[in-house]
């Protein structure tokens, strides 16, 4: 079946079955920011952005479902040249190693963000708790949000030292 | 820091011990890496196996005949058709060899045994789900204490009779061999000798990288060329495409295998998989590019385990605490094919290295490996070659000798150190360490978590009837395999090698035989580049993976990158320096004599104002040679390192246990790392916290446990556990610096240190809580359920 | 993994849908958050015919106060709930369970009646419903019904939805000022299911006796359970640590769980007591109650 799809503000149309799941879809459309890695909706390195405020994995929505919605992925956080203020940060405090779950745990952080605009490490922790990574051990990944918080509370000033 | 200027790139000369940012993370941060299954290729077909529900049984009949109706299939193979070509069994590293789809029958749950090819995934999928396969179970073998029972069924049938293997005499119909070092006699003798002695059983249970990609591979025959792409999640490339070449007859040259990036390894993308095999075969077979890419299930059933080491061990001591003698035994669970990864004469890895950091006269150690009905494997995980298992052991036994001795565990540690005025220290199972200094690393963790009150406190909250403990951990570690004298796999030799092309403007493109995985050689390597030709690090450009373009290397695994290839690229950098200085004089218009390597610039000797610098150099080797002199500045260093290198570490871990649940929380934990010369101190705690994770992981959560019928009870993450961010210790980290007197930077490399040192320092502490309870050990991992059960056979209870 | 192929409806009315569903019988599965069929369906245990998506139909995601309970529609995801700054300071046992259901993420998607009607016998919210004595609403070709949970929730995955019915609504009764619960849960990890978990809400009489006791356990059973000895015990008494020791003993009584990876049947009845019992002090505590 054709469906169209809204990701990261372009309309896409796609062929899909009823069953081909967004994570599917969306790495068929080209873009394979957003990774799988399990089958159990455990891992969250799928997650994606819908309607800009609330986060989904996924591989634990069909792609038929997503129409009507709009859909953030990795690929859509960046302004131009300008990198979001997550993705600088998860660079400056060396948030990530083999980037397998970066893009997940990014959206992730991008939601977590929006409810709780500055997030203790305690909150942090818990917030990004649907999303593994087998690499950083997570304390760089706090820091990164951490950073991105506080980048985003002075959009125009500076914002913290490494 | 400014917000409006992000700056990916690190900028200027950025050499060893520069925190600098990655170079990677470029594309990573917008979800613009390449991993394996990121790759589509035109006309591409997709395949799907089909697993065994039974650990042992017979195979009666398979039917494709329902899968081929479904449209969009276009094969399936079995073990008939992979034995056409010849390749129904694959060798594997160890000197065994390996099903590559079941042949006659299965001998784990999951093992594969047909492959179906279709034009999409859900065909592919759907004709999996449609094979239909007869099976006749068979009894099976779980228990490895119980697999060289007399009348323990037999598990290879195409070996039952063969009572030589590769490494040695075989037992018994499932034993693979036997392997010792040391003089038995002699230990046995000092034991008997010794005032006091422990023994102590204890398991390191079967574990999984789990990397969060999973593994994959397109394999695409090009029949006009005869060449063979192949893309592949493997962190040695190089060894693939030998090994490769060697199964399938096709000789290496037209054998390209691409490395893309890679979402995590740690061991478990060291192999060659059934579902590789099937991909290329496949791809030969039907004319098109074949993906495979695992489903989590098979990555956590079929693909490399590691450890499932069953340890006894006996230590004697002086009764005022000086360790006199070790004699260990160990069995060794391999499931049903020998496949583990260690170098070829060392079928139990670096495993001798379990006199740990401790100064023993004698020592002796036994293994025997057995087959089972379980996935084969036996990875390094985030480990060199079973270190992590006989650091356990060491670190473990020491606490279990301080309690009976009734010592306190760091002075224990303190007494029976190696001492610095000891290296080149030769261990009594034959290792010689580089370096250490292993008493001063300690008083560093101790002095950092505040030992000696911590001790206050917790005689304080015994008294009250509140449970806390410490944990020591003071390991050494063996990495870098390693010198070509002794190591090998399938008789490669394990040296590795660098390329470095300077271009004439001054930048570079170096290439490695490794593969990183997350590890940041981009910026690593780069960095050593910079730091010994004086290059601007951001142009210098490093490229692993490819082995069309790649030198010869073992790859990326076993910590052994910094030791192998950091110091070929260290070589290859000064290498490129020599003739540079030839440039240099003939530029400065001295003699060779008269120009020194001052500040990353040529400088003539006595006159600090004449000088030239590499980029002018570069220009120069391509332009303006001397006479006489090659142009350009291009070479390739093959480094075969003269030893292993010796990393060594304190940790030191606090928990407190809830008297109602079991449950432990980690209160605090401290490591400090020696992996001598550090290049980027950033990565290098970025390391340290992720092996600290993973150390814990199996500690507590991780296992791959099996039920009494061969069934693998931890098939997804439902079952098998990763810890989240939320359990996650916050960790303390911090250094001390013993460099290697032997590697070309000093370094030893880190990636595995707090996997492998880590584990101990949980359990220790967890011991170490209930010890006046009487407890002694604990099996990781340590659930909440093992330690309520202690807690209530003592009485102890509460909300 | 690949789910098995299935045809998709996605009606626009209540009508439409429950029309959907009459027609294809046992065939058809209602596809709400998705959390729980999703996953299923990949591993292709479950492999229905028709799925019956009803994140489309209007007015099923209001979360509202009204005539003394608290109305959830059947599109109130878990995190509507952990969100709500009025769940928060006043249902105690709700606001407990939204945060340790899942992990975060998976909170976004999961619904609150889903969940009741997945009916898992590791479910939390089905312990909270038990415990809080919440009603369902079900709608279905002969009109409305509103059943108790303890009717609901049948057996192992299963309810007492029939042919052709849709759950619409849980309710729970809102808690006056002396009223209070609390949820407690353990878990291997985040996103792992309870190994054992304990739901309880409190009403205290003026005079400190207790009036009211709910007590609802999950994961120690073949599906979450009520623990009627326990509330009997508790009702009419003032409370004491032995009282409490007393009704958390009945959770242990009770409790019939069935052992694996995450425990030995022992360990995960001994944990029932365990929660329920501080799952009372808890309440308490929030009541202004120490207990000694
Ligand atoms: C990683 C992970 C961890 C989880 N951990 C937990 C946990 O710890 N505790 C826990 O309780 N749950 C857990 N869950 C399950 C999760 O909470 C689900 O969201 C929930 O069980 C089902 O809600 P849903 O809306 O997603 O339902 P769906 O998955 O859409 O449906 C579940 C079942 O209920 C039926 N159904 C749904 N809505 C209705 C309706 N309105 N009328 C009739 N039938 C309906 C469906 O047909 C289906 O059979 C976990 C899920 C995941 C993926
Ligand atoms: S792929 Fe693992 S949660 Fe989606
Ligand atoms: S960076 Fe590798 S999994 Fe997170």
């Amino acid at each position: 079946m054709e469906i169209t799809l809204n990701i990261n503000g372009t309309e896409k149309k796609l062929n899909v079955e009823p069953r081909t799941l967004l994570v599917q879809a969306i790495r068929d459309a080209g873009l394979t920011g957003t990774h799988i890695g399990c089958d159990s909706s455990s891992c969250g390195v799928c997650t994606v952005v819908l309607d800009g405020k609330t986060a989904v994995k996924s591989c634990t929505m069909f792609a038929v479902q997503a129409e009507g919605h709009s859909i953030t992925t990795i690929e859509g956080l960046a302004q131009g040249d300008k990198l979001h203020p997550l993705q600088q940060a998860f660079h400056d405090q060396h948030g990530l190693q083999c980037g397998y779950c970066t893009p997940g745990m990014i959206m992730a952080a991008y939601v977590l963000l929006q409810h709780n605009p500055n997030p203790s490490e305690e909150e942090i922790r818990f917030g990004l708790s649907g999303n593994l990574c087998r690499c950083t051990g997570y304390q760089n990944i706090v820091k990164a949000v951490q950073q991105a918080a506080q980048m985003l509370q002075q959009p125009t000033g500076a914002a913290a030292d490494d | 820091m400014s917000v409006q200027t992000p700056n990916l790139e690190p900028k200027g000369i950025q050499g060893l011990g520069k925190p600098i940012k990655r170079k990677e993370d470029a594309r990573f941060i917008v979800g613009k890496g390449t991993y394996l299954d990121d790759i589509n290729l035109p006309g591409m077909l997709y395949m799907a196996l089909v697993h065994s529900p039974y650990a042992h049984a017979k195979i009666l009949n398979i039917d494709a005949s329902e899968a081929l109706k479904i449209p969009g299939v276009k094969a399936v193979i079995t073990a008939k058709d992979l034995a056409a070509a010849g390749l129904s069994w694959i060798p594997t590293l160890a000197g065994d060899k390996q099903m590559v789809l079941a042949d006659g029958k299965v001998l784990y749950q999951y093992q594969e045994v047909a492959a179906v090819f279709a034009e999409t995934r859900q065909a592919a999928a759907d004709g999996a789900a449609a094979v239909q396969v007869e099976y006749e179970p068979l009894p099976v073998v779980v228990d490895p204490y119980k697999a060289t029972d007399p009348d323990a069924p037999v598990l290879r049938e195409d070996i039952k009779d063969k009572m030589e293997g590769a490494h040695g005499p075989r037992r018994h119909h499932n034993h693979i061999w036997n392997w010792s070092v040391g003089s038995k006699e002699e230990t046995e003798k000092a034991l008997a000798q010794s005032e006091v002695r422990i023994k102590q059983h204890m398991v390191y249970p079967r574990s999984h990288p789990a990397p969060l990609e999973p593994c994959g591979c397109i394999g695409d025959m090009n029949k006009a060329t005869g060449r063979l792409t192949v893309y592949m999640t493997t962190q040695a490339p190089h060894a693939i495409r030998t090994v490769l070449s060697l199964v399938t007859g096709i000789p290496e040259n037209n054998i390209r295998v691409i490395s893309p990036d890679i979402g995590g390894g740690f061991g478990n993308k060291v192999p060659v998989y059934p579902g590789y095999v099937c991909a290329i075969v496949g791809s030969i077979v039907l004319g098109a590019p074949v993906k495979w890419v695992e489903t989590r299930t098979e990555n956590l059933t079929t693909t490399g385990f590691a450890r499932d080491f069953h340890m006894d061990i006996e230590i004697g001591a002086t009764k005022d605490g000086k360790v006199t003698a070790m004699k260990v035994y160990t069995l060794a669970d391999h499931g049903a094919f020998d496949a583990a990864a260690d170098p070829s004469k060392y079928p139990a890895g670096l495993f001798s290295i379990c006199t740990g950091s401790y100064d023993f006269q004698k020592a002796y150690a036994e293994v025997d490996a057995v087959y089972t009905n379980k996935a084969p494997g036996g990875v390094a995980y985030r480990c060199s070659f079973r270190v992590t298992e006989a650091s356990y052991l060491i670190e473990r036994s020491m606490d279990v000798l301080a309690h009976e001795l009734k010592m306190d565990p760091a002075e224990l540690r303190l007494k029976n150190f190696i001492r610095p005025e000891q290296f080149p220290y030769p261990s009594a199972l034959g290792w010689t360490y580089d370096s250490g200094d292993y008493e001063k690393t300690l008083k560093v963790a101790l002095e950092r978590i505040g030992y000696y009150e911590l001790r206050k406190e917790q005689a304080e909250k015994r008294a009250r009837g509140e449970l806390m403990g410490i944990g020591i951990s003071t390991f050494t570690e063996i990495v870098g395999a390693g010198p070509s004298k002794d190591f090998d796999i399938l008789g490669i030799k394990m040296f590795d090698g660098a390329e470095i092309r300077v271009h004439p403007s001054g930048s570079a493109i170096v290439r490695a035989g490794t593969r990183h995985q997350g590890q940041g050689h981009e910026t690593t390597w780069a960095q050593i580049v910079s730091e010994e030709l004086g290059l601007d690090v951001d142009k210098i450009i490093v490229e692993e993976g490819d082995t069309d373009t790649a030198p010869y290397g073992l790859g990326t695994y076993a910590s052994r990158s910094t030791p192998t290839a950091g110091g070929a690229m260290a070589l290859a950098a000064r290498r490129i320096r020599e003739k540079a200085k030839k440039i240099a004089a003939h530029l400065l218009e001295v003699s060779e004599n008269d120009v020194e390597w001052v500040d990353k610039k040529f400088v003539v000797k006595g006159v600090p104002s004449k000088s030239v610098t590499m980029n002018e150099v570069a220009f120069a080797a391509y332009t303006n040679p001397p006479p006489g002199l090659e142009p350009g500045l291009e070479t390739t260093y093959y480094y075969d390192p003269p030893n292993l290198t010796f990393p060594h570490g304190a940790y030191v871990c606090v928990v407190d246990i809830d008297k109602g649940t079991g449950e432990v929380k980690v209160r605090r934990f401290v490591a400090i790392d020696d992996c001598g010369t550090i290049i980027n101190p950033m990565i290098v705690e970025g390391q340290v916290h992720g092996g600290l994770t993973e150390g814990f992981a199996i500690a507590f959560m991780q296992e791959i446990a099996f039920d009494e019928q061969g069934n693998h009870l931890a098939s997804n993450f439902t079952d098998y556990l990763l810890p989240t961010a939320l359990e996650t210790p916050r960790w303390e980290t911090g250094h001390t610096v013993t460099p290697s007197p032997h590697h070309p930077l000093g370094a030893k490399g880190v990636g595995e240190s707090p996997t492998v040192g880590s584990p101990a320092a949980f359990v220790n502490a967890v011991v170490d809580a209930l010890a006046h309870l009487g407890v002694r050990h604990i099996d990781m991992p340590i659930t909440r359920e093992k330690v309520w059960r202690i807690l209530r056979q003592s009485g102890i209870d509460s909300f | 993994m690949i789910p098995a192929a299935f045809e998709y409806k996605r009606p626009m009315s209540l009508e439409e849908a429950i029309d959907h569903l009459a027609k294809h019988g046992y065939d058809a599965r209602v596809l709400a958050g998705g959390q729980s069929l999703i996953p299923a369906m990949r591993y292709r245990l479950a492999q229905p015919g028709v799925l019956v998506d009803i994140n489309k139909l209007p007015n099923l995601s209001y979360l509202s106060e009204e005539g003394g309970m608290l109305r959830i529609g059947a599109l109130v995801r878990d995190t509507d709930v952990e969100f709500n700054k009025d769940i928060q300071h006043r249902y105690h046992l709700i606001s407990d369970v939204s945060m340790v259901v899942a992990d975060p993420i998976v909170r976004y998607r999961g619904t609150v009646v889903g969940s009741l009607c997945h009916n898992d016998p590791s479910g939390d919210w089905a312990a909270a419903a038990i415990a809080a004595r919440a009603q369902m609403v079900i709608k279905g070709k002969n009109g409305t019904r509103v059943e108790p949970i303890d009717q609901f929730l049948v057996d192992s995955f299963a309810t007492s939805l029939g042919e052709g019915e849709l759950a619409v609504e849980v309710r729970f009764p809102t808690p006056n000022a002396l009223t209070s619960g609390a949820y407690e849960k353990i878990e291997r990890k985040v996103g792992d299911y309870a190994t054992a978990a304990a739901a309880v809400q409190l009403e205290l009489n003026p005079d400190g006796t207790i009036k009211e006791a709910g007590i609802g356990i999950t994961a120690v059973a073949h599906m979450p359970l009520r623990v009627v000895e326990g509330e009997n015990l508790l009702r009419g008494q003032k409370p004491s640590m032995e009282l409490i020791r007393a009704a958390a003993e009945e959770a242990r009584k009770i409790a019939d769980p069935t052992p694996d990876a995450r425990g030995s049947a022992e360990y995960k009845k001994d944990m029932a007591r365990v929660l329920v019992g501080r799952g009372l002090l808890k309440a308490l505590n929030r009541l202004g109650v120490a207990v000694a």
